[in-house]
């Protein structure tokens, strides 16, 4: 038992038990760390850069710049590649590959030092997630602040137009791209074993590796600024994307990367939910909030590689000259725009289900009452997913593709209201006769809802091709999508840091200033976006440093918003530190919300087996005032399922 | 937690007793709904929906305020009815959230109402799907509702032909470039004008391409948003109905001066804008020529310009030579 999960695999692999001093605590330089990282993506890019520079010398003569693609993008994958072996992804695969015995890469013991590597441990990988989400989320919101500074005055400019273009994309990339992960990372990897009874991931290593592709992808993106930026917003519109410089190869490196960890986070997760499930977790037994990941994962899986290969395509047209979006040498611009948004449009939704998941997994703990139409609510999340993949022509209403394509695409973008109403039918059948307790997490949960909401019913009026005509590219959408992502997504999302934080970390956020967060954000989000409707339908377009003199005053009054938004922020990130490091820790309750989740019936902080016995589940999550016992059974005298080596039965009911 | 703590605590029991019945709370809850949604969308129908965007310019920006108001409308209800429950919620059916865990009462366990979900599944399909009947015969009745609907669009105005000579429509080629806007009268010679004026009243067909990246022409008092693509046509029919000043915007990101892509156009009477037409014509005499022939988009030819060497009548270094040619002529 001493053994853990990590050992376990090689147990498994190997036939024979774990080399016990791989176990051991040596030196920081005796392992893969983050300075060796450092060290290879350094190393990595400039062997990357000068291979780029030897295969396609001359190429910036014939370009007429001072860069090369080439250099850049090899330079980029290199530095990957380099980052990833110095961080210690690749020695267990290299060695398994060459026929040596490999070992297991880190210690049993979670240490402080574990959080900094590549742990196989899901619940580190969970809380090295949601710092990082957190890290790429603030800076993707200075550029925001940016951006309204500049949005101050229609004539005074702050940046110079080329400079604005750079804050608009690395703030839209850097929230599209990176926070896709905000929730499925962090409480997706911590939660779905604990919820589900496992005692691990199924591919832990697919899992560390889909985080640490992340902070690479985040450098790539930020390093864009180094080389000019990318005009072409998160979007990536072909042929501007071809003609711009090589800050638009940050933009395409970044998102490939980040496709690539979508695609293995995605498996992992729904390798999991599909084999690791305990005995007696049957389907109808399963956490919406998990139901939501595998729906996420799913859609994760099978719309990033489209986006991979789009992005792989304008590379192609960058380098080697390729004309796949050249509309004179018999490409098209359209190509790109259907790509990018049969990956955007369901894009849309990995962003927007695991937010219903926190919702619907939430509502019954703080309604004291069982999830209300559980399976109609679990095809609800299903056909969202189905139907997302249907809806991307809406992006396209004003481009002149076929016409008659619109009715269809009006039709189906239009049906997909009853799936996301069904989860508010949910929400509303819960909340019947419910004993609410407005805790921080039901609040956020509450205002996630209020603002979906307005984002959902904004959206009927673009897929609408008459009202869309009108706002199509204006900062309508803006609003729009400003309202599902931030007003729904993160506002569930920060109701899943309250919620899940002292579980994931063992302490709980200070009370007072999560209500005083909530309260701020809440309030000073409304009264940033809901201006931005009207802005756009009197004629401002997306991504314009120069607008009406007449919009002035609403995008004063919207920047002004924007500031305190930030302030409500730094309230989050002082209760955040202020919480979880500066305070003493004061041991708290394991269940401190009365959840009757599984979760909440391992130990605070979670063992690296999760649970010393594989539980069985015997009732239903949600089953709150059904006279129904805990939900499962563990390590009960006599509990059916006994404890293997290999650490998880599988077997599922 | 269990179902025998909830009788031992006797507060949770009293309420229960004193607490109005499930056909009581849906009857509060749906007067609370129904009042204030018969007062609301009469106010947003006929007091604010005359005043939304895009305003009444033409005939297919006053369908679309019509439809901003019927969708809003639309809205009301559905906007009301989850506001009116949240808040009932909170007021009737909150208890403390620093009840200790041990002492929490349990709600009823309810999981689920067939003959609500049925009502809910039917009420949200009815209502989506007459939105997109509502919205296709929009769409069908302003021949695209200003939207850019390609090179051959399905939905045409009376008098419409693909056919230059035989249309009846006022064509307009909208051409963006970085970072302008462009305009050229194929019935006027093919003139090219940096201005935009439009005849009230006159049904006019803009033709939209673009000569780099992607643009998006967008009129917005006319209610007119179409892409421009390189190397595609993309019409959209419009009629203005009243004299005025129109905004003309790219709403497609096209570069670093996108945010300045603007300009202005009018829409004047027809004897104002055949003076003008005219004027442009003979202003622009020595240039016509020059240009390329007038054709549904341009690509640029393999010196870099766009015309043809082979096919342009007149080549580029004519230039000031070239024959004037004023009379308006149904150019091809």
């Amino acid at each position: 038992m001493a053994t853990d999960i990590t050992a376990g695999a090689t147990v498994r692999a190997g036939g024979e038990p774990a080399d016990p001093a791989a176990t051991t605590n040596g030196s920081w330089w005796a392992h893969p760390n983050i300075a060796y990282g450092v060290v290879g993506a350094a190393a990595g890019y400039a062997l990357g850069h000068w291979f780029g520079n030897w295969l396609a010398n001359g190429f910036q003569q014939i370009q007429g710049m001072g860069q090369n693609d080439y250099a850049v993008v090899l330079g980029y994958l290199g530095g990957t590649i380099g980052w990833l072996a110095g961080i210690g992804a690749v020695t267990y695969p290299l060695l398994k590959l060459l026929g040596y015995q490999a070992t297991a890469q880190h210690e049993t013991k979670r240490s402080l030092r574990s959080y900094f590597g590549y742990t196989l441990d899901h619940k580190v990988v969970g809380v090295q997630y949601l710092a990082a989400m957190l890290v790429y989320f603030f800076v993707g919101g200075m550029f925001a602040l940016a951006i309204r500074t500049e949005l101050l005055s229609p004539t005074n400019h702050l940046l110079p137009p080329g400079k604005y273009l750079e804050v608009v994309g690395e703030h839209g990339t850097m929230m599209m791209m990176m926070m896709t992960s905000a929730v499925i990372g962090p409480f997706g990897n911590f939660f779905v074993p604990l919820m589900i009874g496992s005692r691990k991931m199924a591919y832990p290593r697919l899992e560390a590796l889909s985080f640490w592709i992340t902070p690479a992808a985040f450098v790539v993106l930020l390093s864009g600024v180094l080389l000019g930026g990318f005009p072409t917003g998160w979007t990536g519109y072909a042929p501007l994307s071809i003609e711009a410089t090589q800050g638009q190869d940050s933009y395409l490196v970044a998102f490939g990367l980040i496709t690539i960890s979508m695609i293995i986070g995605g498996f992992n997760i729904i390798a999991t939910i599909i084999n690791y499930r305990a005995p007696g977790m049957t389907w109808t037994r399963l956490p919406l909030f998990v139901w939501a990941m595998l729906v996420t994962a799913m859609l994760m899986v099978l719309a990033a590689p489209v986006l991979a290969m789009a992005g792989y395509f304008s590379i192609l047209d960058r380098t080697v000259q390729t004309a796949l979006f050249d509309v004179n040498h018999g490409g098209s611009p359209y190509l790109w725009q259907n790509l990018f948004w049969f990956f955007g449009h369901p894009e849309v939704y990995i962003l927007a289900l695991p937010g219903f998941g926190i919702a619907l997994e939430l509502l019954p703990v703080f309604a004291r009452k069982p999830a209300f139409a559980y399976r109609t609510v679990v095809a609800g999340m299903v056909g969202v997913g189905l139907l997302s993949w249907f809806v991307w022509q809406h992006h396209l209403f004003v481009s002149g593709i076929n016409p008659d394509m619109r009715p269809v695409v009006m039709l189906t973008t239009e049906l997909i209201s009853i799936p996301t109403g069904i989860v508010f039918l949910g929400a509303v059948g819960t909340l019947w006769r419910a004993k609410l307790r407005l805790t921080v997490p039901m609040l956020f949960v509450l205002g996630g809802l209020f603002n979906f909401l307005i984002g959902g019913v904004s959206g009927v009026f673009l897929s609408d091709v008459p009202t869309d005509t009108i706002a199509h590219g204006s900062f309508f959408v803006m609003a729009h999508f400003h309202y599902t992502i931030m007003g729904g997504y993160m506002f569930f999302f920060f109701g899943a840091v309250y919620y899940w934080v002292p579980k994931m970390l063992g302490r709980r956020l200070n009370t007072r200033l999560g209500k005083v967060h909530f309260w701020t954000l809440f309030v000073f989000f409304n009264s940033t976006f809901l201006p931005l409707f009207a802005v756009g339908e009197l004629g401002q377009p997306r991504r314009v440093f120069e607008y009406a003199a007449s919009l002035q005053t609403l995008n004063i009054w919207v920047s002004i918003s924007a500031y305190l938004i930030g302030l409500s922020m730094l309230v989050f990130i002082f209760n955040f530190l202020k919480s979880t490091v500066i305070d003493d820790p004061t041991p708290i309750e394991t269940n401190p919300w009365g959840s009757r989740g599984l979760e909440w019936m391992t130990s605070t902080p979670v063992s690296a087996n999760n649970f010393d016995h594989i539980p069985e589940v015997v009732s239903g999550p949600y089953d709150y005032g059904t006279g129904a016992g805990p939900m499962a059974t563990i390590g009960a005298p006599g509990a059916a399922v006994p404890v293997s080596a290999a650490g998880q039965p599988g077997e599922v009911v | 937690m269990s179902d025998e703590h909830a009788p031992a605590t006797p507060p949770a029991a009293a309420e229960t007793a004193s607490e109005p019945t499930d056909r009581q709370h849906l009857l509060r809850i749906g007067i609370i709904w129904i009042v204030l949604s018969l007062i609301a969308m009469p106010l947003v129908y006929f007091v604010w929906g005359p005043h939304f965007p895009p305003g009444n310019g033409s005939d297919q920006a006053a369908s679309q305020q019509h439809d901003n108001a019927v969708l809003a409308t639309i809205a009301v209800p559905v906007f009301l009815f989850i506001w009116v429950y949240l808040g009932y919620a909170l007021v009737n059916w909150r208890i403390r959230s620093d009840t200790p865990v041990s002492e929490l009462p349990d709600g009823p366990p309810v999981r689920g109402h067939i003959g609500f979900q049925t009502t809910w599944l039917i009420v949200t399909s009815l209502t989506v799907l007459s939105l997109f009947v509502y919205g296709t015969a929009e769409l069908v009745k302003t021949s695209g509702a200003g939207t850019g609907s390609g090179g051959a669009p399905i939905w045409t105005p009376a008098g419409y032909s693909s056919n230059l000579t035989k249309s009846k429509l006022l064509q307009v080629q909208v051409i963006g470039q970085q970072w302008r806007w462009t305009f050229r009268y194929p019935q006027y010679g093919g003139v090219e004008t940096s201005q935009l004026l439009l005849p009230v009243g006159q049904a006019v067909q803009f033709n939209v391409t673009s000569l780099d990246v992607i643009h998006s022409f967008w009129a917005i008092d006319l209610g007119v948003k179409a892409d421009a693509n390189p190397g595609n046509n993309n019409i959209a029919f419009v009629t203005p109905n009243r004299l005025q000043l129109i905004n003309i915007r790219c709403a497609e990101l096209c570069g670093i001066y996108h945010g300045s892509m603007a300009t202005n156009g009018q829409v004047v009477s027809h004897a104002d804008f055949d003076r003008w037409i005219v004027t442009q014509v003979v202003l622009h005499a020595r240039l016509i020529p020059q240009l390329p022939p007038y054709e549904d988009y341009y690509l640029p030819q393999t010196d870099g310009g766009y015309y043809d060497p082979g096919t342009n009548p007149l080549p580029p270094v004519d230039t000031g030579l070239a024959p004037p040619s004023p009379t308006p002529s149904s150019g091809q």
